[in-house]
């Protein structure tokens, strides 16, 4: 059984729905991308998974979310408070605006440790250097001691991931963790993540735009588009045989040989925003390969081995 | 850190509080009119008021005038009235402490009362409280002070009789005038903390305090709270030397003793080193409060300190 599986999520806002049929899983010991360009849902599948959509006046409306074979969608808030932090850490984008600019670094992670694992202050200090220590952070009790804007970008998303562990989780939600970061620390980041994920058994949910770095560091895929999910699968399967346009740009966007830089303003036109989902295949308006049918019917998904893909000329050779 | 930014700020104070001396200085003999015809009997021969004037020393020059006023400052003589033929500094002694009883109750209240309400309105998901703080606010913005006094003294001290009319006798006296000072603040403060609570929540970080698990009271007492209070204190600090200045119509209004009503005798008899006096305790008071703001802010967020030291 999976730590983590979501099934056919559906997110609404009032009467806007900008999420539907969203699916993925992950075990322990695996990283599963979630990647899209900007405003594919990403942010509201995490979202949905830490129970935090009521915070941005959002609701689940459609499937299931299942944690460790408990299911999340009913569950009270007093008792999702346990899980958020606990047993399921998030990493969110932007390190310069994630920390409380008032308190000091060591208090803002000790509280963690306070919550979950009812430390005391001292025993829950000790815990948070020696995750700093473990997150190459040199002099983790002077880091302890600073406040958030003396640090550099790369150092407090380091923080946030200590956040994010001090309870020891299960999952870890990363929310493009490095989108906001120097190229050169983005590596050290994703690296980072990489060797948690071997170190502590941990099921990684890696959100990103960068399908170099899907490549890089994860087992499983969901390609996301307009609010959907149009593909998944393996990281092999899909990297040898993407089956649906969308990925196959996505992934024509890399540059060969490139440093991982791969930005994903190679697909001419631009993503729909939820005001304006396109009826039938949501790809349609960019998609090269778009027929009559793509513009009135939304497309099944069809599975081809070790992926499953929404195109009605899935498989088709490009 | 906050000690070397403390000493500088307050260095910084001679430089203002010389100018503003300045500014007291020339409003107060601008006005039309002197003391010494408040000095006169009736069938005082015009060398009577020269010599008068001679004696207290009106017959100078503004500049030198000045100079003597400042000179005694420094060395902690405020001056002898002229009118009331005490020193200055006694009858200050003796009226600030009203005031500042007056001021402090009112201060209090407007602080707690307002921060109260403006929790309450922005944290209660209840349309009608909502709208009942709401309704308070506007109200309290606009209405004036002596106006609010009048009403209060019509109602509770006239027609009610709980609250003595006027005077300065036992604790009742005060409930009126404070609550006349403090209604205006109540309104600001709840406004000011309603506003800086609903723009802390939109803060990113406040997502990761979610993630964290912690509760809606730990996120909102521990994280949105100090947050809010940065532009609460700002404007609380501010008040401070208002209050003092709102205190001297209602004081008037309802014929408190204290620094308001000495001031505004002096006024009319044109009592220049008392006035001079009064003023300057007034703006002191003003200066101190934005003082306090600003040490506040520096104590309590540790961008400001870094950024002014
Ligand atoms: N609070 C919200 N209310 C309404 N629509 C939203 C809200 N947040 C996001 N959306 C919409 O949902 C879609 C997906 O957003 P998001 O999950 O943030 O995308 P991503 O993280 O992939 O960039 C966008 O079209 C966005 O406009
Ligand atoms: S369904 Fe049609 S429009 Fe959509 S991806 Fe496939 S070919 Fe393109
Ligand atoms: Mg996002």
């Amino acid at each position: 059984m999976s730590m983590l599986s979501v099934r056919d999520l559906g997110v609404a806002f009032g009467s806007i729905h900008p999420l539907s049929g969203v699916s993925f899983s992950v075990d322990r010991g695996q990283t599963i991308g979630i990647v899209g360009e900007s405003g594919s849902g990403k942010s509201l599948t995490a979202m949905s998974v830490m129970g935090l959509l009521p915070l941005i006046g959002g609701r689940i409306t459609d499937g299931n979310i299942e944690f460790d074979g408990q299911d999340l969608t009913n569950l009270p808030e007093t008792a999702y408070r346990k899980l958020r932090g606990g047993r399921i850490g998030l990493i969110t984008q932007n390190p310069m605006t994630s920390l409380d600019p008032l308190k000091k670094i060591g208090p803002q992670v000790d509280a963690v440790a306070i919550l979950h694992l009812e430390m005391t202050p001292k025993e829950a200090r000790a815990r948070t250097e020696d995750i700093l220590e473990t997150l190459r952070i040199p002099e983790p009790a002077l880091i302890c001691d600073r406040y958030p804007h003396q640090m550099s970008g790369g150092m407090k998303q380091r923080i946030v991931i200590a956040m994010a562990l001090a309870a020891d989780p299960d999952v870890l939600i990363a929310d493009e963790p490095t989108t906001a970061l120097d190229v050169t620390v983005q590596a050290q980041i994703i690296r980072l993540l990489d060797d948690l994920v071997k170190e502590r058994d941990l099921a990684l949910v890696l959100i990103t735009h960068d399908m170099s770095v899907v490549a890089q560091t994860c087992d499983k895929v969901v390609v996301m588009y307009a609010g959907r999910a149009l593909e998944f699968g393996t990281v092999e399967t899909i990297f040898d045989a993407p089956q649906h346009p969308y990925t196959q740009a996505l992934i024509g966007c890399i540059p060969r040989g490139g440093d991982g830089t791969a930005k994903l303003d190679g697909i001419p036109g631009t993503v729909p925003t939820v005001m304006n989902y396109p009826k039938g295949c949501p790809f349609h308006p960019r998609c090269t390969r778009a027929q009559e049918i793509c513009t009135t019917t939304q497309p099944e998904f069809t599975s081809y081995g070790d992926s499953a893909a929404a195109c009605h000329f899935a498989g088709v050779a490009p | 850190m906050l000690l070397r930014y403390t000493f500088q700020r307050l260095l910084m104070l001679i430089p203002v509080s010389i100018s503003i001396s300045i500014v007291i200085f020339m409003i107060v003999h601008l006005l039309p009119g002197d003391p010494i015809d408040n000095l006169l009997r009736i069938g005082s021969s015009p060398e009577d008021r020269e010599a008068l004037v001679a004696r207290y020393g009106l017959d100078r020059s503004l500049f030198v005038q000045y100079f003597t006023w400042i000179g005694n400052l420094f060395q902690g003589d405020f001056g002898q009235a002229i009118v009331l033929r005490r020193p200055v500094i006694d009858l200050i002694g003796q009226n600030l402490p009203y005031s500042l009883v007056l001021g402090g109750l009112a201060f209090a209240f407007s602080s707690i009362v307002g921060m109260s309400l403006g929790i309450i309105s922005s944290v209660v998901r209840n349309p009608i409280i909502d709208r009942l703080v709401r309704g308070f606010i506007l109200l309290g913005s606009t209405v004036p002070g002596f106006w609010l006094a009048l009403l209060l003294i019509l109602f509770f001290a006239v027609n009610l009789r709980w609250f003595p009319v006027s005077g300065a006798g036992g604790w009742d006296s005060l409930v009126l005038p404070v609550l006349t000072i403090g209604f205006g603040g109540v309104a600001l403060v709840a406004r000011v903390t309603r506003v800086a609570l609903m723009d802390a929540r939109r803060e990113d970080f406040v997502m990761l305090l979610h993630a964290k698990g912690l509760s809606h009271n730990t996120i909102l007492f521990r994280h949105l709270m100090p947050h809010a209070l940065l532009p609460v204190v700002t404007i609380l600090a501010l008040r401070i030397g208002w209050i003092l200045g709102g205190a001297v119509t209602v004081e008037f209004v309802f014929g408190r003793p204290g620094l308001g009503s000495l001031l505004i005798r002096a006024l009319g008899q044109r009592d220049y080193p008392v006035v001079q006096g009064c003023l300057l305790m007034l703006a002191l008071a003003v200066m101190l409060g934005t003082l306090i703001g600003d040490i506040a802010q520096a104590a309590m967020d540790p961008r400001v300190r870094e950024a002014k030291t």
